[in-house]
């Protein structure tokens, strides 16, 4: 009788405390108000475009090749696999059925129409900043949109993280509810970009660090860190030294066009200008870059592991790294590393090359790439793959050389990090 | 006078045309495209020892199809994805076109199977299996293999490695064409040796002096395919 109550107390009454605490909801989360529907006029529609814009909800929802938002595209995480949903009006497969309030629900509180709580691979971590009435311009807009039979696919997660449960807790930890507010002592400028880029922009879903858990670590927001699954690494948006005011418009032409003077955007941070920022007005860039420029700066950067290099071997591979920069890079990114203007981007001072960690850069020799097509810079010049043509010891030379010199201070790279991209 | 002035202004605007005409070095897209060089080599003409192949001089509308295929993952290669990730239709129509209009350079390829293996080659390049109603190569490549205008690439000056990794891409689903995807139900309905004899037999042809993709046919294929208009 003793041992059955012990295991009465030890199984049960755990799993019994589990469910209420799975039936109550997680967060605090007012009763569903649909309000007075708003008619969805040709007006708010196109107000509804130009939001899905700015949220780059077109990226994850669509599948190469496949109808736009019809969903299906696969999205990697630590835990394994999700699928984006289908968001045209399919009554079936899609947001058919969907009421406005419903819509907000799962942007706001990342619960879905049926109650199940959503993956945060959907950014609602940062939407549940967005107004509600953006929120129906959005669904307003999607409504609009051709239905496509297109059916959930289920997410592809290792046990525990496909439960509820993990859900729940993740949530308990990782997710505060509640919109935007406006910062009084701020200007208007200011605070429209705060709402673009904590908000529709998720700009922090890549540029701040994850913990173990996939929570966002709002300690170093902004600070940068490595994006779980892609390999690449997003810089800090937030900068130590005051940015100039050449450096911001800098940074609004590299945002709105993909390559800017001295620059040009890549991997990931590509395709959030191709789906998304070139569309943008330029007086929202304006305010998200007005935005960046005030954000409090933070400590480095959590830097992966990285092999020592010894000083005579850097030595040696700066001076192996030399004739190999003459020979294969000196034509596009100039013999000084400083490029040319609106074509190949200046390897003096460029963050992406002279970061802690060398892998972004890595990344680039090995698979080349093109900046993104965009309005202003419709046919972008591009950077050959070399992974077949040089080796990882001729790899880290050239990086070496090109991280340690013109100005540039950042360490050494080893061939053996090469080897691990 | 006027004559003259006219006569020096038209012979301006002709030089003027020429310029902008053909493999000229100042053609802007020769520089945006030297990203590509480094594994296809210059205007498209691969090196004898690059697995990438050739591309100088194959039919636009295939180069462009490929090129859209890679970028959205219907043919799969992780740099030819990255390159092409976020590259706009019209940009990838215009580097289709320009390599279209590459000319073509012979890579000299010795003969590397035995005669009975590049007789088998031959027989099902040219005649096909009609038991198996399975189509010639030369009905849909054209007869020297040159590839047809539109979207029909000629097969020649590449290597068989290469040839052979396609038709096994096809054969195991990673390389798709649009649907009805012809290639895939050819390339499932050969067997390994015949692959290898087809792929060995083809190597062996040298590119004619005339080597242009044949005008666009009226008749239809011997089987359906997605990507031929
Ligand atoms: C980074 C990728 C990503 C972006 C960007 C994104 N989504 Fe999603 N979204 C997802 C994934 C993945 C899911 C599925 C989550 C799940 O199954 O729990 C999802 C689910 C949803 C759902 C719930 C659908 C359902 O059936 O429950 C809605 C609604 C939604 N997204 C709307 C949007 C909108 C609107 C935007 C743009 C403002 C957007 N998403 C941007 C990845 C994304
Ligand atoms: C999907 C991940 C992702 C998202 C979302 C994202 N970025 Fe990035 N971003 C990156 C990566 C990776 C890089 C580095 C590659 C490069 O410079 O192009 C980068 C680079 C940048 C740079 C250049 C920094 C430098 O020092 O050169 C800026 C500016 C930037 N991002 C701003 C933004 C803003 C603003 C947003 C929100 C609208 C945003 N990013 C959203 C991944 C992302
Ligand atoms: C044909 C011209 C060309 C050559 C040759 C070339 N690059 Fe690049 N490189 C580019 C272009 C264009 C970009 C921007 C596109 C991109 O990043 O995808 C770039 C980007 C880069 C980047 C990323 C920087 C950034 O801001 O995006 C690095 C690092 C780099 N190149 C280093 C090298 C090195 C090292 C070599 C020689 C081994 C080399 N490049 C050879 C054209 C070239």
């Amino acid at each position: 009788m003793k041992t059955l109550l012990k295991w009465f107390a030890l199984l049960l009454l755990p799993a019994l405390a589990a469910a209420l605490w799975l039936a109550w909801p997680d967060v605090r989360e007012p009763a569903l108000v649909e309000g007075a529907a708003l008619p969805a006029t040709a007006a708010r529609i196109e107000q509804g475009r130009y939001l899905a814009r700015a949220g780059n909800c077109i990226a994850c929802h669509t599948q190469a090749g496949q109808a736009p938002y019809a969903g299906g595209r696969r999205i990697g995480t630590p835990f394994g696999d999700v699928f984006s949903t289908n968001l045209t009006p399919d009554r079936q497969t899609g947001l058919g059925a969907w009421t406005p309030g419903e819509f907000w629900r799962a942007m706001h509180h990342g619960r879905s129409r049926d109650g199940r709580l959503l993956y945060p691979a959907f950014p609602y971590t940062s939407y549940t900043r967005v107004s509600r009435k953006d929120s129906d311009a959005i669904f307003a807009y999607l409504q609009s949109l051709p239905a496509v039979a297109a059916p959930r696919q289920e997410p592809e997660l290792r046990f525990p993280y496909n439960t509820q449960l993990a859900l729940r807790a993740w949530r308990a930890l990782y997710f505060r509810p509640g919109e935007q507010r406006e910062d009084a002592q701020r200007t208007a400028q200011w605070n429209r970009g705060a709402y673009l880029v904590e908000g529709l922009g998720h700009c922090n879903a890549c540029h701040t660090a994850r913990n173990a858990l996939g929570g966002i670590d709002l300690a170093r927001n902004y600070g940068g860190g490595p994006i779980p699954t892609l390999g690449w690494e997003a810089p800090p948006l937030a900068s130590p030294q005051p940015m100039s005011d050449a450096q911001a418009a800098e940074m609004v032409e590299l945002l709105q066009g993909g390559t800017s003077r001295h620059g040009v955007t890549t991997g990931p941070m590509a395709e959030v200008v191709f789906h998304s920022l070139q569309y943008l007005q330029a007086a929202d860039i304006d305010a998200m870059v007005t935005y960046i420029r005030s954000l409090p700066p933070v400590g480095d950067a959590p830097v992966p592991r990285q092999p020592r290099v010894s000083a005579a071997r850097r030595a040696e591979l700066m001076r192996s790294g030399e004739p190999i920069y003459r020979q294969h890079c000196a034509d596009c990114h100039g013999q000084q590393g400083e490029g040319r203007d609106y074509v190949y981007p200046a390897l003096v001072g460029n963050r992406m090359l002279t970061g802690a960690s060398a892998g972004n850069a890595i990344r680039s020799v090995l698979l080349g790439g093109y900046g993104p097509s965009t309005a202003r810079h419709p046919q972008p010049h591009g950077m050959p793959s070399f992974a077949q043509r040089l080796t990882s010891e001729e790899i880290a030379a050239v990086l070496t050389y090109a991280r340690g010199n013109w100005g540039n201070e950042a360490p050494a790279v080893s061939p053996v990090e090469v080897q691990r991209h | 006078m006027k004559k003259r002035f006219q006569a020096a202004w038209l012979t301006a605007l002709l030089l003027a045309c020429a310029g902008t005409a053909g493999a000229n070095p100042a053609d802007p897209m020769a520089e945006r495209v030297q990203a590509c060089a480094g594994c296809h080599g210059e205007e498209g003409r691969s090196a004898a020892e690059s697995y990438a192949p050739s591309i100088a001089g194959k039919p636009a509308g295939y180069l462009y199809q490929q090129l859209l295929g890679f970028r959205d993952g219907r043919r799969k290669h992780a740099v030819m994805q990255q390159m092409l990730a976020w590259l706009s239709d019209d940009y990838l129509r215009d580097m289709a076109a320009y390599y279209g209009t590459r000319e073509p350079a012979q890579v000299p390829r010795p003969p590397r199977a035995t005669a009975a293996v590049l007789a088998r080659g031959r027989q099902l390049v040219e005649q096909g299996d009609a038991a198996r109603r399975l189509p010639a190569c030369a009905a849909c490549h054209g007869d020297q293999l040159l590839g047809v205008q539109p979207a029909i690439p000629g097969l020649l000056n590449l290597r068989d490695e290469y040839l052979q990794a396609q038709l096994g891409a096809w054969r195991n689903g990673s390389r798709h064409a649009p649907a009805p995807d012809c290639m895939a139900d050819i390339a499932r309905r050969l067997s390994g040796e015949e692959i290898a004899a087809i792929t060995a037999w083809i190597a062996t042809r040298e590119l004619p002096q005339e080597h242009r993709p044949a005008p666009r046919r009226d008749q239809p294929l011997p089987i359906d395919c997605g990507g031929v208009p």
